[in-house]
């Protein structure tokens, strides 16, 4: 087991070497805008040397002067001293703005994500037991329609009847427009009321996939013998169901959430974007349309870390919990 | 066919069907593989629905485009009524020189003269030479060389302009005329004419009325446009008595509206004329001719909603087209031959699969944005894009199909009639994958389409002048439109979704309908 996690563990990393000097390259490739634009406003100033003297300067610091190789393992050696550089839009060390973003990004993901298990594997084992009836149809639909709802779209609606409609809640944003004189518990309820949106958004789309997820693996555990054998024995359909079948559909289930619990930390790009949330996601947005490489590379390989690590995750809990599977 | 029929017939009247021998196919009724598919997909409520869904989609977007009476970009116009600047009035308090014919008078001696005004001084010199200063009425004064007669330029206040449109008024008239006005006697004469004043400032040779005489300054914003005086007097009026705004009928009896709007910083009254102008049909709720209104660039939403239709489902369809393409190749060599290539190929999949795909596409659509690239090459880069960044999941499911596959007996049998390599793979080990990758386009139509929707939703995928239904959607980010023009965001929302939701019916259905194990 120690060996096949070690060998898993490195072939990871031979992988993350590659996805890297692939976006580190695509980064390369970009028109480097960005610190033509702050030459020539640095050259600007009155005083101040000629626009090519600092671009010069700015792309020796930037360490755009070499060529995609040799900055590539320059990259990988600064980055095995800790330094991350800084965030050229938000001018301060990448490291901070990204311990100053993840965590309202984990707090929202972590809610959705409590709140889908809550809801999706109940009702998938519903509409399992009660295949190709009236329910497990309604569940099914439902469960697709919220994989095929375009987020901006299923968000829009809900700022429209919300904040609009009803005005329980505001459009944008993290904290109201008069946070700073609240009472520490009035800050949490306020910072609570403008996560419902969000927390909600993310909720509904992401509860169809775990939930047909649990019902294809219910209905496999339910074609097997041994749960026909337990019926021949003369269980109740309740133990039948909850304690012979639900714990063998566990197993699959484990090792998908164990594989996304990860993702908790990778921010919601789309949801945070339109609702204003100063998370990991919104931050990396606007670092990335403006073209600040530092972060955008930053929170690239971020990304692929967490993948990589969600599915080794996943595929050890899959030998860990299921008896039937050995390593060799 | 007619022959079964017939049997059926005959066994539903109890007629015996012993002359038939056990194993005739007339017995059964057969149904290919491809029907019986087919047969099961059909009886899935769902899945039919799903796909008349798609049917009606297709025709919206396909069919509608030609038969809607509108272009993709035709631009629709309605009358607005729209103030716009008429003119500009302020109330001369400077003095403004008249200079005599054939005399010289420069800006640098105005400005000399003007001191001497104001201190009330007689006289002034300027480089050695003096001049005479004189007060001939109310804010009017002449100058002269020091002891000589001949004028050479007048400093006033009250405003002479000529009645007659493109004609000015001559120095002499100018002059005699002021100081008759200013010293409020009401005729004089210029080289032999008469002439004589109203009481409203009109100056008249005879009857004819040649000019008139107003501290307003009245001009037009549009210079070919000509302020008559009756339109002045009627402005100094109602800026007298501070109205803000009045009505004025001009000589072809057209009757307009103007307001008056004071700015104390440049102590001007800016008039504003009302008038009748063509500007695009933007935001216009839904009528006969829009049945769903228009977009912000006065556009027809139902055409843009059907020419959008277009763009996505030709997006997702060259999209999945690329992934398969790509993936059924790497996936099926991966699969068949195994070793050192299938783990190359599957390294290289883990490495695709590992790239964070949406960053990575906002990314490059930032740069097309700053690279300006022509919005129509853009559409073609979005689909490379994502089929190249999409064919990792099919190539992974083509080689596990293979690779149980592989091992089943009529592929050693193909081995052992000697067929070639290419030809095993691709004639008896792809069709069999067929089912499983249906199933996996249909769904994975879907999700493209929605990953376009979004990203042209966030202005970074399909550019304007084309549509598509998230760059239609994009208008909801302007607030105002997402609280008061349903119409421009939710039939798009709504499309999307359908579509989205019905090609993910149809791969739900097509699974269940291929999978051999179902019970129905």
């Amino acid at each position: 087991m120690r060996k096949y996690i070690i060998k898993r563990i490195l072939l990871s990393i031979v992988i993350l070497f590659f996805v890297a000097l692939i976006i580190y390259t695509l980064m390369r490739c970009l028109p480097t805008s960005y610190i033509e634009a702050m030459a020539r406003q640095k050259s600007m100033q009155p005083g101040s040397k000629s626009f090519e003297e600092w671009m010069d300067q700015l792309t020796k610091m930037y360490n755009m002067d070499k060529g995609i190789i040799p900055g590539y393992f320059a990259w990988l050696g600064s980055l095995f001293r800790g330094e991350f550089g800084d965030s050229w839009k938000w001018t301060v060390p990448v490291v901070e703005k990204f311990h100053d973003t993840v965590w309202v990004s984990f707090v929202m993901g972590a809610i959705s994500f409590v709140l889908e298990l809550l809801i999706a594997i109940p009702l998938g084992i519903i509409a399992a037991t009660k295949q190709y009836s009236k329910t497990d149809y309604t569940i099914s639909i439902i469960a697709l329609a919220g994989i095929s709802l375009p987020t901006f779209f299923f968000a829009s609606l809900l700022k429209l009847l919300f904040s609009v409609k009803l005005g329980w809640f505001d459009l944008y944003g993290l904290v109201g427009r008069s946070y700073e004189y609240l009472t520490p518990m009035g800050q949490f309820w306020d910072k609570a009321a403008h996560l419902v949106m969000p927390v909600t958004t993310l909720t509904v789309l992401s509860i169809g996939g775990l939930m047909r997820y649990t019902r294809t693996n219910m209905l496999e555990v339910l074609n097997a013998d041994y749960i026909r054998t337990a019926r021949a024995k003369g269980l109740s359909e309740h133990k039948v169901i909850y304690t012979h079948a639900f714990r063998n559909t566990l197993i699959p289930l484990v090792t998908i959430i164990g594989g996304s619990l990860p993702g908790l930390f990778s921010g919601a790009l789309i949801t945070e974007t339109l609702f204003g949330i100063p998370g990991i996601g919104y931050a990396s947005y606007h670092s990335m349309i403006s073209g600040d490489i530092p972060f955008s590379m930053f929170y690239l390989v971020f990304l692929a870390v967490l993948t990589l690590a969600g599915n080794l995750i996943s595929d050890i809990l899959y030998a860990v919990v299921d008896p039937r599977v050995r390593i060799a | 066919m007619s022959d079964n029929n017939e049997l059926k017939k005959k066994a539903e009247n109890g007629e015996d069907l012993d002359h038939l021998s056990l194993n005739d196919d007339r017995r059964v009724k057969v149904l290919s593989p491809g029907a019986m598919v087919a047969k099961r997909f059909f009886r899935n409520r769902i899945a039919v629905v799903g796909m008349a869904t798609l049917i009606f989609m297709f025709l919206f977007s396909f069919v509608g485009g030609l038969i809607t009476p509108y272009s993709e970009a035709q631009q629709f116009y309605r009358m607005d009524m729209q103030n716009k600047q008429y003119a500009g009035v302020t109330l001369n308090s400077e003095f403004r020189f008249a200079v005599n014919e054939g005399q010289d008078f420069n800006s640098v001696l105005q400005a000399q003269m003007t001191l001497a005004m104001l201190q009330n001084k007689d006289s002034f010199t300027y480089r050695d030479v003096s001049y005479d200063v004189t007060e001939e009425g109310k804010d009017l004064y002449s100058v002269t060389y020091s002891g000589k007669n001949t004028v050479l330029a007048i400093a006033y206040k009250d405003i002479i302009s000529s009645s007659v449109q493109g004609s000015s008024v001559p120095f002499a008239l100018q002059y005699g005329a002021l100081k008759a006005y200013t010293n409020d006697e009401t005729s004089f004469t210029v080289d032999g004419t008469a002439y004589t004043i109203d009481e409203d400032g009109g100056l008249f040779r005879g009857s004819e009325e040649i000019a008139y005489i107003s501290r307003y300054v009245a001009q037009a914003i549009m210079p070919d446009i000509f302020l008559t005086r009756a339109f002045k007097e009627e402005l100094a009026e109602a800026i007298d008595s501070g109205d803000e705004d009045f009505i004025f009928t001009d000589e072809n009896g057209e009757t307009h509206e103007y307001t008056i709007t004071y700015d104390p910083a440049s102590k001007t009254w800016s008039v504003m004329q009302l008038t009748e102008t063509l500007v695009f049909d933007t935001y216009s709720a839904p009528s006969k001719e829009h049945w769903l209104g228009t977009d912000r660039n006065g556009m027809d939403m139902l055409t843009r909603l059907m020419y959008g239709g277009r763009v996505s489902l030709i997006i997702g369809f060259i999209v999945v087209l690329i992934e398969t393409f790509l993936g059924v190749i790497m996936g099926g060599i991966s699969g068949y031959f195994g070793g050192w290539v299938d783990n190359l190929i599957m390294r290289l999949v883990d490495i695709f699969y590992c790239i964070p795909s949406m960053p990575i596409i906002i990314i490059l659509g930032a740069v097309m944005d700053a690279m300006r690239v022509d919005p129509q090459i853009r559409m073609l880069y979005l689909m490379l894009i994502l089929g190249f960044l999409g064919w990792a999941g099919v190539a992974r499911l083509v080689r596990g199909q293979i690779l149980s596959l592989r091992e089943q007996e009529f592929m050693t049998a193909t081995e052992a009639c000697g067929i070639r390599v290419s030809r095993r793979i691709f004639k008896h080990l792809i069709p069999n994958v067929i089912p499983q990758l249906i199933v996996t386009c249909t769904m994975g139509l879907g999700s493209t389409i929605l990953t376009e929707a979004t990203l042209s939703f966030l202005g970074l995928g399909v550019k304007f002048p084309f549509a598509s239904w998230g760059n239609i959607i994009n208008d909801v980010n302007d607030t105002f439109v997402l609280t008061n023009y349903w119409f421009i965001w939710i039939p798009a929302g709504v499309l999307l979704l359908l579509t989205v939701l019905a090609f993910n019916l149809v791969g739900d259905g097509l699974r269940d309908a291929f999978d051999p194990k179902m019970k129905r």
